[in-house]
């Protein structure tokens, strides 16, 4: 499904704060839009994302129509050990999303 | 017979001190009660998630722009000071909007206390209106920030 984007410091000292920020490619439509037709769009919009740390999670944001299109998020994490960042998504019609960034704690 | 006057008159100089000194007091003094009792805005979902706590107004921001051009995609970045206490760690920022049709704009979870919390995303608005962030610490403790945006192109009414 959607692809995304991260950007993350290419090391970071260890106890200290990595910034993450990340972009995925989804419509989040809200089901309250209408095609060329008339028709109104279903809603489906990313509705939990999930970042796990070495298989830790670490942060989740439940969303909703209220959160822009291609949504964006900027947050940090506490650097423990050289690793993977997993980032996995699911919207309203079930599809998943998952993205992975390589973590080098020095 | 005129009585002489008991008071001294006051002088114009006088007059002009008193009416600077207010002016300059009276804003900062507003300043300060509005800091101390934050009005919450009447959101029902929000009045149902506080189930009668009542937040105190600090600690927790919420910037969003004064004015948005476009209600489709508004920057916005939450900030809770720290430090946390072990026992007080932050758990959820919670995001209520006073106008869109899905109240509950999103949940920001924290299962590991993270080095600080500062998050920016992008909100859709439907209008003008207050958006209120809530954050709840792991002791039960809520902090709350209110902003209020006016937006000139609101979400959900562009047809395209």
């Amino acid at each position: 499904m959607a692809d995304s984007r991260i950007n993350l410091a290419a090391a970071t000292r260890q106890g200290e704060a990595i910034e993450v920020r990340i972009s995925i490619r989804h419509a989040m439509e809200t089901g309250y839009r209408t095609d060329d037709g008339g028709k109104p769009v279903a809603r489906n919009v990313i509705r939990n994302f999930a970042c796990r740390y070495n298989g830790v999670p670490v942060f989740a944001v439940r969303m909703s129509s209220g959160i822009a299109a291609n949504p964006y998020l900027r947050f940090f994490v506490t650097a423990r050990e050289s690793g993977t960042l997993d980032f996995e998504w699911v919207d309203d019609a079930g599809a998943r999303g998952m993205a992975q960034a390589a973590v080098k704690v020095v | 017979m005129t009585r002489p006057l008991s008071r001294r008159p006051i002088s114009r100089r006088r007059l002009l001190q008193g009416a600077g000194a207010w002016a300059i007091a009276s804003p900062m003094f507003a300043g300060i009660s509005a800091a101390a009792t934050q009005e919450m805005p009447a959101i029902p979902a929000l009045v149902s998630f506080l189930a009668g706590r009542s937040p105190r107004w600090e600690r927790l921001r919420l910037e969003l722009p004064s004015l948005a051009d476009n209600g489709q995609a508004v920057p916005m970045r939450l900030t809770l000071s720290g430090p946390f206490a072990s026992g007080s760690a932050p758990q959820s920022i919670h995001l209520f909007s006073e106008v869109n049709p899905v109240p509950e704009m999103a949940v920001f979870e924290f299962p590991v206390t993270p080095p600080k919390v500062e998050i920016d995303s992008r909100i859709r608005l439907a209008g003008s209106q207050h958006v209120v962030a809530v954050a709840v610490m792991s002791d039960g403790a809520l902090f709350a920030a209110v902003s209020e945006v006016i937006v000139t192109i609101a979400a959900c009414l562009d047809g395209s």
